[in-house]
């Protein structure tokens, strides 16, 4: 390996630079075309992407699946129908009931991975993307954007819905189990929160915030 | 592809901020003293700060957790006053005995596969970092990779618990409480994602900079 000109990287140069969030391994950036990525050659990370009108298509995203996860919590997920007795179930009456018997760290896992991280994140989206679309900044953005990542691996709608179907699929041999409006809302959500990540393209939301440096 | 740079950010003495990216580079400070993202405000570290220790205090309470949450029951189903405990892998089993593979299979790698080798790979990797291993680093970030991912899958159980026990409630025909096998397991799941989140897999690539191998 060839011994590399520090003194080349000043304070400036470092803003063309990436580094490899897996290896560390120091790239000068390019400009991609729409749609494209750029690979760590070491170690096949995910450098940097560009993708088209992220801001745009991402807020149009967040809004529908907010409108989505407002259904899926306001309606009963399944309904259970037992010798002409009848109970319904939504998300929030199952963190309720661990509560009520006394499980409440379990319903505040529950509570946390089901309700409450995926909803700070969808608002937190569009805290941050609906000013920038008419051109203003948030007040406290990189504070609030920052938290987008943070809650993400703790937002489990889709290991929830799983969960559900087994619970599902376990009851219907023994009782009658109706899907409630609240299941299909949730199918729904699951694909367009993954379609608000994909489209997000987080560079662009921290190139905004150069200009107040 | 773009080829690198020979060299790391870590040995150009720039740090990369965990939350918004951006390179700076890292003067001395006083000690007590943190240096912070001047984009974002976020802490700057050239490494996740006490990576190994916290990955491993972490992986260890999983591993002892491990213990309670396959033994103890997860729920019980009281039915005419007789109480039926179900543990992880009766449940598994029940599912099998139902005639219902897919299901049991699916339920059986959540619960059962993941976690352990979740737990296992975690092991391997602080064991391998800790050596200074310089065996296939890639194929090493591309496992820690996948632990970081698969994780959140095992909380299956935990979820159709919470359904359960609100949808059974026929008083003495029958009703479903949850255990405290599920609590232990929500912990082994929630404490192995910390685990994986305090790993930096930068400390793989790190054995290889040694420069007097070079």
């Amino acid at each position: 390996m060839n011994d590399p000109n520090l003194a080349t990287l000043s304070a400036s140069a470092a803003d063309a630079l990436v580094a490899c969030h897996d290896c560390d391994l120091l790239y000068r950036k390019r400009p991609l075309r729409e749609g494209e990525k750029a690979r760590c050659a070491r170690c096949g990370a995910l450098l940097y992407t560009r993708k088209p009108n992220s801001i745009e298509r991402t807020l149009t995203l967040a809004l529908a699946a907010l409108i989505l996860f407002a259904l899926a919590n306001i309606y009963p997920l399944l309904d259970f129908q037992f010798q002409g007795r009848a109970q319904q179930s939504s998300v929030l009456s199952g963190v309720r009931e661990l509560y009520a018997q006394g499980m409440w760290t379990l319903a505040m896992v529950v509570f946390v991975a089901s309700i409450l991280a995926p909803l700070l994140k969808l608002l937190a989206l569009l805290y941050v993307l609906l000013p920038l679309h008419f051109g203003r900044r948030p007040w406290r953005m990189a504070q609030v954007f920052r938290w987008i990542e943070t809650l993400h691996p703790w937002a489990m709608t889709e290991v929830y819905l799983l969960g559900v179907l087994v619970a599902f699929v376990k009851l219907s041999d023994i009782a009658t189990i109706v899907p409630g409006v609240a299941l299909y809302s949730f199918a729904a959500l699951i694909v367009v929160m993954a379609a608000t990540d994909a489209a997000l393209e987080p560079e662009a939301i921290w190139e905004r915030l150069e200009p107040c440096r | 592809m773009n080829p690198g740079l020979p060299i790391t950010a870590a040995r150009a003495a720039l740090a990369r901020c965990h939350a918004c990216h951006l390179l700076s580079r890292m003067k001395p400070l006083p000690p007590g003293n943190h240096a912070h993202c001047p984009r974002c405000g976020a802490a700057l570290h050239l490494r996740k700060p006490d990576s190994l220790a916290r990955a491993w205090a972490l992986t260890l309470a999983a591993y002892i957790l491990y213990i309670p949450a396959n033994t103890l029951p997860i729920m019980t189903v009281v039915s005419m006053g007789h109480g039926e405990p179900d543990t992880i892998l009766s449940g598994v089993r029940a599912l099998i005995a139902g005639g219902l593979w897919p299901l049991a299979l699916l339920v059986f790698f959540a619960s059962v596969v993941v976690p352990v080798l979740k737990l296992f790979a975690l092991t391997y990797l602080l064991i391998s970092v800790w050596r200074k291993s310089r065996w296939r680093p890639r194929d090493r970030t591309v496992l820690y990779r996948v632990t970081e991912a698969v994780g959140r899958w095992s909380m299956i159980d935990v979820f159709m618990i919470s359904i359960l026990v609100a949808l059974v409630k026929l008083g003495a025909i029958a009703t479903i409480e949850p255990g405290a096998g599920a609590m232990a397991f929500a912990a082994v799941v929630v404490i192995t994602m910390f685990a994986a989140m305090s790993f930096d897999p930068r400390l793989i690539w790190d054995a290889l900079e040694n420069p007097d191998e070079r």
